[in-house]
């Protein structure tokens, strides 16, 4: 799981509030780095359309929180610098195994050989 | 695909995954797109009550290959792939250039087969899901560029499940859906989108045997005529 991805999810359980669902915990067990061809024109047009607290906060998790400023510079089309450590975050970093942590209710969603399991116990099939 | 007949894995080389070769990849022709898909392996035991078969190559090449130079969808954009089962349309996406890819799917078979996959194209710029999309409304709201799908269509004790994958899609895309339904449906789905303000365009018409119920029907498979729709968000 990617941290572009984990960005986009958010938890499903029954009963949560508004936004409660998210963002998602982390908390990983196995972490891999996969290199991934820099793109600077879709890491840039990424800036706007992430969570950017919530991506700091899963950077940090996992340990690659001072990678990221605290909220992108303006500029930061032209930053290749900027945009290199955002690429490495977004798309390098990949949880292979681990728990997402839904923050109102504490449910986990167990993450394994890299995909999240986002199922709910009546959702099995 | 002709329903139960184990795969046979075609042993050709494939393409490395050098930057050269990908640069190139997004000038694919569709013949070549095509074959490319043909290497993608696909579900070795199918499950009927989910309505589990693979995209045929030539559908989703034609699907992507117009997506991508027709309307620019894929290069560079964060794509779905709903219902995204051993991935065809998710690996055809990322090898045209999406920014991200991400699949899903609720079927834990499907899914190893679709990392499996991932990792013998050496596609480095995809990412996939477990989950039942009908429990996504609402949540994922307008978090992709695209949606591309080949999602159910309700003919297995699930009746309706097109037009939920539909809704769901349109929730998350930011600027279009591109989707396979029944042409028997079309003026049904045309009544909703209008319902919803999206605008819907037949982009192609199609053929393809679906598997049949074993149990009940003497043939392995069933011809059905079949949309390419796009739906879209633009102003009338």
């Amino acid at each position: 799981m990617k941290l572009l991805t984990h960005n986009l999810l958010t938890s499903h359980v029954r009963g949560l509030r508004p936004g409660g669902g998210y963002p998602l915990g982390i908390q990983a067990t196995e972490v891999k780095l996969s290199p991934v061809d820099f793109n600077a024109q879709f890491v840039a047009r990424m800036v706007p359309k992430v969570q950017w607290a919530a991506l700091l906060q899963a950077a940090q998790s996992l340990g690659h929180g001072s990678d990221l400023p605290p909220e992108p510079a303006p500029g930061y089309e032209s930053d290749e610098d900027f945009l290199r450590r955002l690429h490495h975050v977004l798309l390098e970093v990949e949880v292979v195994e681990g728990i997402l942590r839904c923050p109102d209710s504490g449910h986990e969603f167990p993450i394994t050989k890299g995909i999240p399991n986002m199922l709910l116990a009546e959702e099995e099939t | 695909m002709q329903g139960e007949m184990p795969h046979v894995r075609q042993r050709a080389v494939r393409p490395g995954g050098s930057p050269i070769e990908k640069t190139n990849m997004k000038k694919l022709k569709l013949k070549e797109l095509e074959s490319r898909l043909q290497q993608v392996d696909v579900f070795e035991n199918p499950k009927l009550l989910l309505e589990q078969y693979p995209t045929r190559p030539h559908i989703a090449a034609c699907m992507l290959y117009t997506i991508h130079n027709t309307f620019d969808d894929i290069e560079n954009k964060v794509v779905a792939d709903l219902g995204c089962g051993c991935g065809v349309l998710s690996i055809g996406s990322a090898t045209l250039g999406a920014g991200l890819c991400v699949g899903f799917d609720v079927d834990t078979h499907a899914l190893e087969i679709f990392s499996r996959n991932a990792e013998e194209f050496e596609l480095t710029n995809i990412d996939v899901i477990q989950c039942n999309v009908c429990s996504l409304p609402d949540r994922m709201s307008k978090t992709f560029d695209t949606v591309i799908m080949n999602p159910p269509f309700g003919t297995k004790h699930n009746k309706g499940m097109d037009m939920v994958f539909l809704k769901v899609a349109l929730q998350m895309a930011r600027t279009a859906v591109y989707s396979l339904h029944k042409t028997s449906t079309r003026q049904h789905i045309q009544k909703k989108a209008d319902e919803w303000k999206v605008k819907m365009e037949v982009l192609a018409e199609l053929r393809y045997d679906l598997p049949a119920s074993y149990k009940f029907h003497k043939k392995k498979s069933v011809d059905i005529e079949v949309d390419f729709v796009r739906f879209s968000f633009e102003k009338f």
